[in-house]
């Protein structure tokens, strides 16, 4: 039997009083919809496997939901993660999950949309299907049973997850829920027969893969191939790319939570994508190419989102904000011309580490300077040449300098371990790097303090570090206590630091293949949820698991992969080709950068070449302040695959379709060359 | 407000239905944005962080609704306080309806000290109406009701009886019974809870299932001996606007239907939301790396 779309809130009220923070539950925030849901509509649950608070902010979700609801043919709700007082509460009274905004129960959507951006909520994941009363696993469902579908940066290597979602979506997904929703209209409008029909015509939207279509082959532990059952099923899945962001202005109505939740403003993506080329960051990787957003339709999307939200705050968000062209103006502009939006407060996450970022931050922050933060990432220069994060000392003290000179008290660090070639003065650099900003502190300020935070390295499939063998929970501990030792609390600098086993974790779903998928279901059994919450993650679960299945951790997390191995996301493309991905390793070991080929000539990576895409940036020029911003070599003379978009372009927020009016860099950018 | 030279206003609004989950410091938190989404001329207070001027009455524990909760505000420059209400409902979550605003006299008390007693309607799941009148004919006739409670994080006991002056039983449309009980603010504010809590002790039901249900109704000011709605007691005799009938069927027509005694403020309901927000917090650095 189909699950009825009824309004569960009189059953859920009476729970709300016994458990904590009962406001995640019961939606109405501003910018939420209440939709009506008519018999031919394909209804969707978009889904974060984690708490209200984690994921109501997620701007991808957000998006969805909008794009959805505009849509004639799609109504979308939300649902969040219940936390674990609530869900025992739900199961003791057998009620299932339930949207936020209409109290609808899950199993009654035709679709449960996931957000999955950490591999750690994996057990929620299944938590979330199973609270929805369908089952765990794809094949076990039934013709009445929703289409389970994921999306997001985790999904680039699918394969742990094989076993439980239907299909999964690569890349930007704006114009492929409307695809898969057309798909879907029919399926329904044929009375919801044939699961295995519906599926394999899934399988056939582009950015669409659905496990379920694919034979994998093992030699023994070895992956040998995954190969699609049939010959309309494409042999790899690449990946949906936005090619113009200015024509997505979403969300237009953000949602204004009544509780209080991370990165709790008002956020505009400013531009997606980044190739600055950290190798050890997959965000940067999977989505490129570079494309901003225009000017004109940011400070409009400020502008509406404050008066329509009444938030006081707003981000600017991207990979590296301070790369947006003419970031500076448009923070002047933001600064100064607020008419009627009170004290409005401005953060740029994400911000480079040069002299020019202080100087931005400085235009932001004109009172209350506490903290500032940086990431350098490695505390050597060598490393961080090994990771493409061209800092040089001089860029971080002179950005350092700056802060405590105008004011600031407290710098944050941001340093990885465990990156590939890190040796103990690698690490132990960190600690004189940290020593030395404190010492630059206190010529300013008495009280000048320093923060290091340090993360264990995760090599992410789709990046040049995919063949690295991570460093192991004792090696981790072994050089987070040495960074430790080497700073002593005389010295002035805090470290903080993230749990070598959770990282070793993260590292098995990481690159795991189809076989995990069994692990994330027994740990999910043995009562394993909440994973990224460190009360509540349990490392002897996942060891446990992986023992009982007859897996070896540290094959799958500390061996080295060679050239010619079969990676479980072979049949996934982020437009990457491998073998510029493994001529990029191949650089890192030899310590040697690569630039940034917004600015540069291109380096043939393959997003561009093969999706026929171009970046989108307003200037040609790399900006400036350090080295980062101007160490890079603009002497080349070859064209760079860049769309130059005219500062100050008018372009109505709603489904402004501006693309011809963008003029090509190519001349533009001989012009600024000559 | 006092010391400045802005325009108090007070405002009275609602907390009902879903929105009752939300708590205190969250429904200051959507009434600021709502002055931002209004563009109100806010007042604002001076140093590092400006924020508005804004004074809310006593505190409403998370879970529970009222007919009429109050806050003070203060303007900058004046603005029609008749449409205050209509515009601040609509840039607020349903359920919170402003019902009534007024442009305050000079030097008016605040909520906090003013207020001296408070008007509840108790409802409590799976106790019919001869339970509950035999329960509070033992409430009353009681000398004293102690029960433990926590303040400031530390278990205390208190006597419940010298906070209510009245305690009856009705019985409503839908033949439930409902208590109504007038609490005073002082010398210390009465949870609800507590109230619910002796009241299922005496009964010796614990609850079960369902959800017992706050409503507070009323608050009251009491001067040379009268009891005067907040809206009222300090109105500024300048600009006297016509109160608002709102959405729910309000309006300021209250009656005085209890007798008087003696009284107290402070509904120390204080929410944990400080705890909250460095949850928040924390969850935001557990997620580096």
């Amino acid at each position: 039997m189909r699950e009825q779309m009824t309004d569960l809130w009189p059953r859920i009220e009476p729970l709300l009083a016994k458990v904590e923070k009962p406001a995640r539950y019961i939606g109405m925030e501003r910018g939420s919809q209440r939709p009506t849901h008519r018999p031919e509509q394909v209804s969707w649950l978009l889904v974060y496997p984690d708490t209200y608070e984690i994921g109501l902010p997620n701007q991808g979700l957000q998006v969805l939901y909008e794009i959805l609801n505009e849509r004639d043919d799609a109504a979308a709700e939300r649902a969040y993660a219940p936390w674990i007082d609530l869900e025992a509460q739900l199961r003791a009274n057998s009620i299932p999950l339930f949207s936020v905004d209409t109290h609808r129960p899950a199993g009654a959507f035709d679709v449960l949309a996931f957000n999955l951006s950490a591999e750690l909520v994996y057990t929620n994941l299944l938590s979330c299907i199973d609270l929805a009363g369908v089952p765990v696993r794809s094949e076990e469902r039934g013709p009445d049973d929703p289409i389970v579908i994921a999306g997001g940066h985790c999904a680039f290597n699918p394969e742990p997850l094989a076993d439980f979602v239907d299909a999964l979506v690569m890349g930007d997904g704006e114009e492929a829920v409307g695809e898969i929703t057309e798909v879907l209209a029919a399926w329904k409008r044929g009375g919801r027969k044939n699961r295995e029909a519906v599926l394999r015509d899934l399988a056939s939207v582009p950015g669409v893969y659905v496990p379920a279509m694919y034979d994998v082959e093992y030699d023994g532990q070895w992956l040998r191939a995954i190969t699609p059952k049939h010959p309309d099923v494409p042999a790899v899945v690449d990946k949906r790319t936005v090619a113009d962001l200015g024509e997505w202005p979403y969300p237009k109505h953000q949602l204004v939570p009544l509780v209080e939740v991370v990165h709790d403003r008002l956020n505009v993506e400013i531009f997606r994508g980044c190739t600055r080329g950290c190798r050890f960051c997959q965000a940067g990787m999977i989505t490129r190419p570079v494309r901003e957003r225009p000017w004109e339709q940011v400070r409009t999307m400020v502008r509406d989102g404050l008066q329509r939200s009444g938030y006081d705050e707003v981000a600017l968000t991207s990979l590296s904000s301070a790369d947006f062209s003419g970031i500076d103006g448009l923070v002047a502009d933001l600064v100064n011309n607020q008419e009627g939006t009170g004290c409005v407060g401005l953060s740029l996450p994400s911000l480079r580490v040069d002299a020019f970022t202080v100087g931005l931050a400085s235009q932001i922050q004109k009172v209350r300077r506490t903290g500032l933060t940086f990431a350098p990432e490695a505390g050597s220069w060598r490393l961080r040449q090994v990771i493409n994060k061209l800092i040089t000392e001089a860029d971080l003290y002179s950005a350092v300098e700056g802060a405590y000179e105008q004011g600031w008290r407290r710098v944050k660090l941001y340093f990885l371990t465990g990156l590939p070639t890190e040796m103990d003065e690698d690490t132990l650099g960190i600690a004189e790097l940290g020593r030395n900003v404190v010492e630059i502190g206190r010529r300013y300020n008495k009280s000048a303090s320093c923060t290091v935070s340090l993360g264990g390295f995760v090599p992410k499939p789709h990046t040049p570090f995919q063949w690295f063998g991570q460093n192991g929970v004792e090696e981790l501990k072994r050089k987070v206590f040495m960074l430790k030792d080497a700073l002593p609390k005389k010295s002035g600098v805090q470290m903080r630091w993230h749990d070598p086993e959770a990282t070793f974790v993260e590292g098995i779903a990481s690159r795991g293949d189809r076989r995990i998928g069994r692990v994330i279901e027994r740990v999910w059994r043995d009562g394993g949820t909440f994973q990224e919450w460190g009360e509540h993650f349990n490392f002897a679960l996942w060891m446990d698991a992986m023992a009982a299945e007859g897996l070896d951790p540290d094959w799958y997390v500390t061996r080295h992969r060679t050239a010619d191995e079969v990676l479980p996301w072979d049949h996934i493309s982020a437009g990457l080709h491998k073998d510029f991905l493994w001529q990029d390793w191949q650089s890192a070991l030899a310590e040697h950068g690569l630039p940034d080929c917004r600015w540069t000539p291109c380096y043939d990576c393959g997003v561009c070449t093969d999706y026929a895409l171009e970046h989108v940036v307003a200037s040609a020029v790399a900006p400036a302040g350090g080295s980062q911003g101007t160490g890079q070599d603009l002497s080349f003379g070859a064209e760079v695959p860049v769309t130059l978009r005219p500062r100050g372009e008018r372009s109505e927020l709603a489904g402004a379709a501006t693309g011809p009016t963008h003029s090509r860099k190519h001349s533009a950018a001989e012009g600024v060359r000559q | 407000m006092k010391g400045s030279d802005g325009i108090p206003v007070r405002v009275r609004f609602t907390k009902l239905g879903k929105v009752r989950f939300v708590s205190h410091r969250d429904v200051a938190r959507a009434f600021e944005r709502a002055f931002r989404i209004e563009q109100l001329p806010m007042a604002f207070t001076l140093g590092f962080s400006p924020r508005p001027k804004v004074s809310f009455g006593l505190a409403l524990g998370t879970g529970h609704e009222s007919l009429t909760e109050y806050l003070d505000l203060e303007l900058a420059e004046s603005v029609e306080i008749d449409e205050l209400p209509a515009r601040l409902s609509a840039a607020l979550p349903e359920g919170i309806d402003v019902s009534g605003a007024c442009e305050l006299a000079d030097r008016a008390v605040s909520l906090q000290e003013a207020v001296d007693t408070v008007e509840l309607q108790l409802r409590l799941v799976d106790l019919d109406s001869a339970t509950l009148k035999g329960v509070i004919e033992r409430a009353l006739a009681a000398e004293s009701l102690p029960i433990t409670t926590t303040r400031k994080g530390r278990n205390v006991v208190e006597d419940l009886r010298p906070a209510f002056r009245s305690l009856v039983v009705h019985v409503d449309d839908d033949g439930a019974p409902v208590v109504h009980t007038e609490v005073n603010t002082r010398p210390r504010g009465l949870r609800p809870a507590d109230l619910l809590l002796k009241l299922r002790e005496l009964a010796d039901r614990e609850l079960g299932a369902g959800e017992d249900r706050v409503l507070r109704t009323h608050q009251w000011i009491e001067r040379d001996g009268a009891r005067l709605e907040p809206l009222e007691a300090d109105r500024a005799t300048r600009n006297a606007t016509p109160l608002r009938v709102t959405s729910k069927g309000l309006t300021d027509d209250r009656r005085d239907n209890s007798g008087g005694q003696d009284l107290r403020p402070d509904f120390t309901d204080v929410e944990h939301a400080d705890a909250d927000f460095a949850a928040a917090e924390s969850t935001a650095a557990r997620r580096i790396a």
